[in-house]
């Protein structure tokens, strides 16, 4: 008879105290092993190894002439590269922080607040993702002859938000700025996104 | 179920299976001797028709799936495939998206029976709830239905739904990406669509059994909101409300043939022809019509709620817009509490009767207003539209629970049934005679 066995207990009577020890510790082994099964059933889920091994793409810039921009698809989302022009670079630093719905440069290379130096990339050119950040619609604004929106930047046309040249929220739902992908530039004209 | 069963198995053949397994007692009691309230309008027809409607889009999507690829380079050429090539194809599909916008006329239709006679209150509270929870997985499945053929307002209604999610605080990005299997929607998201529309559907089958067996217990509401309280008040289902449930569909059958072979795209979207782009979104993104009211409601919230006088924000506008379409639902889960007036049918609630009405016209209302772009004056419309939805449950019920005298009510459905006989020649001879006819309590 080992230690832990109770003899003082009259016949038929159970010890509830070493009861609840197994009732916790089988419903906490079980518990356990339900998370390890979750675990898998929805991370399953999230992106394939292929999928993330698209991640990044370079992209050359040595065609854009100020006022234009072009496209491209970066991890199956659009990206806006625009070159600016001085009178946009002039009216858009001459907007005061205080004025902008989102004061953050939304920028995880260079985090600050929305103005020119952590907005805009090589002194020209702001590179945005074109994902509202209200509902994902792409805005409208990068192709010639599309609406600009009241700010001269962009337009989304599914829920009406307007951002300015640097791709700040300035009138409607979308809570931040045009997000700016991570990215580097490997030349005068070539950046790598992501 | 609740009654006592009446059922006597004759045959040997029925002996022999009601000692086993007494389904076919189940399926007598259920739908041939089960007493329902002998007053049932046509606006109790549609649980019947709800049920076509079911059956009709699993036949057609089973065999659509038959035909259909779901991969981002196949989908669209598939549905096209289906159209042209498969034998009957066109049929299968145009039954299969017609018949989701047939099933949801019938469910608002059903579900605004419950809210004008009052089937939500005690004791179908829980028939009330189930009821929502299948609205719920209807809306689910077909939005998920929708994103299939791949076309540009599949893709981009997608996009805008599920980005949805990202309004969530911290964990929003996360969850997005786990939607989507990607950085975009893309082909993970597509088969998982695909995967879910199949599945959905079954499960709204398995709370339709519930829904039905909650039913059964307390039995049938009725026009006047009094439960029966003798044989007299009640009729057997068959033949009575089989015959009545089965003109109703065909009715119904004749309006589903107009839209499907007369006008089959007449309810859809002309965008989703194009096949779906990534880089090009729609000049106007619409859901489909039976989501108007909702996505009203979602961008009627355009200002931060924050606290005031001060530049914290509590809740983001883009939060707002999602927490608003979803309470939206949500509430009707809690109305049986909300509305606490022991008077079930309308009739009898001269306060609230118009009120309600008011209420159905704000749905309608909303669901036009969700179809126009989103500027100005709609989105003060869509402002005060939503804020009319709420204060229907969440002020004026709660109020008129309280505040209103209801009508002297019958004391019994029979004597109900009587009082509108009367009423009827008396209101023919008053409008010859130009006299207002007596009340008919």
């Amino acid at each position: 008879m080992s230690a832990t066995d109770r003899t003082d207990l009259p016949e038929g009577q159970v010890d509830e105290d070493r009861r609840d020890f197994i009732h916790l510790l089988a419903g906490g082994t079980a518990a356990a092993a339900g998370l390890g099964v979750v675990v898998p059933l929805v991370d399953q889920m999230n992106p394939a190894a292929d999928v993330r091994a698209l991640a990044t793409k370079e992209v050359n810039i040595s065609a854009l002439e100020p006022g234009q921009a072009i496209k491209a698809i970066w991890q199956g989302k659009p990206v806006f590269l625009r070159r600016l022009t001085e009178e946009e670079k002039v009216a858009e630093a001459a907007v005061p922080v205080s004025a902008l719905k989102d004061k953050q440069a939304q920028n995880p290379n260079d985090p600050g607040e929305a103005t020119v130096d952590h907005r805009v990339e090589q002194q020209d050119f702001i590179i945005v993702l074109g994902v509202c950040t209200h509902l994902g619609c792409v805005p409208l604004g990068t192709s010639e002859g599309e609406n600009k929106g009241d700010y001269g930047g962009w337009f989304c046309p599914c829920h009406g938000s307007h951002y300015d040249a640097f791709g700040r929220i300035r009138k409607g739902p979308a809570p931040t700025n045009l997000l700016i992908p991570p990215l580097e530039f490997v030349s005068e004209t070539t950046v790598r996104l992501g | 179920m609740s009654h006592e069963s009446t059922y006597d198995p004759k045959t040997g053949f029925e002996k022999f299976i009601d000692r086993r397994m007494p389904i076919i007692r189940l399926g007598y009691d259920s739908f041939v001797d089960f007493p329902s309230p002998k007053n049932l309008n046509y606006w109790w027809t549609f649980g019947g028709i709800l049920a076509i409607c079911l059956m009709v889009q699993i036949v057609t999507g089973v065999i659509l799936a038959m035909h259909y690829t779901a991969h981002v380079d196949h989908a669209f050429a598939s549905v096209e495939h289906i159209m042209r090539d498969v034998n009957y194809g066109w049929l299968m599909r145009y039954a299969h998206a017609n018949g989701a916008s047939m099933f949801f006329i019938a469910v608002y239709l059903h579900m605004a029976r419950g809210l004008y006679y009052g089937s939500y209150k005690e004791p179908r509270e829980i028939l009330w709830m189930i009821g929502v929870a299948i609205f719920l997985l209807m809306m689910g499945t077909a939005f998920m239905g929708y994103v299939l053929p791949w076309g540009q307002m599949s893709y981009w209604g997608a996009t805008v739904i599920t980005s949805l999610a990202s309004a969530v605080p911290v964990l929003g990005e996360p969850i997005k990406t786990l939607l989507w299997g990607g950085f975009s929607v893309d082909n993970p998201t597509l088969n998982r669509f695909f995967a879910l529309h199949y599945l959905l559907p079954f499960l709204i089958a398995g709370l339709v059994i519930l829904h039905i067996w909650a039913l059964h217990v307390p039995g049938n509401n009725n026009p006047s909101g009094i439960e029966p309280q003798s044989k007299k008040d009640t009729l057997p289902f068959h033949p009575y409300y089989t015959v009545k449930d089965g003109f109703a569909i065909i009715v119904f059958l004749i309006l589903f043939a107009a839209f499907l072979f007369f006008m089959p795209n007449a309810l859809g979207h002309a965008d989703n022809y194009i096949p779906a782009n990534p880089l090009v979104t729609p000049a106007h993104i619409v859901p489909e019509w039976y989501f108007l009211p909702f996505y009203a409601m979602l961008r009627a919230i355009t200002f931060d709620i924050g606290i005031p006088f001060t530049e914290i924000v509590l809740i983001e506008a883009k939060l707002g817009g999602v927490i608003a379409m979803l309470s939206s639902i949500l509430i009707l889960f809690v109305l049986p509490w909300l509305d606490s007036s022991k008077v079930k049918s309308m009739r009898y609630r001269p306060v609230a009767r118009l009120w309600v009405f008011l209420f159905f016209l704000d749905v309608l209302f909303l669901g036009w207003l969700g179809a126009m772009p989103a500027e100005q004056p709609y989105v003060a419309l869509s402002q005060i539209g939503t804020a009319y939805y709420f204060a229907y449950f969440l002020v004026i019920l709660p109020i008129l629970s309280v505040t209103e005298t209801p009508k002297n009510l019958p004391r019994s459905i029979s004597e109900a049934v009587l009082a509108d006989k009367k009423k009827a020649p008396a209101a023919e001879a008053g409008a010859i005679g130009g006299a207002q006819p007596a009340p008919a309590e």
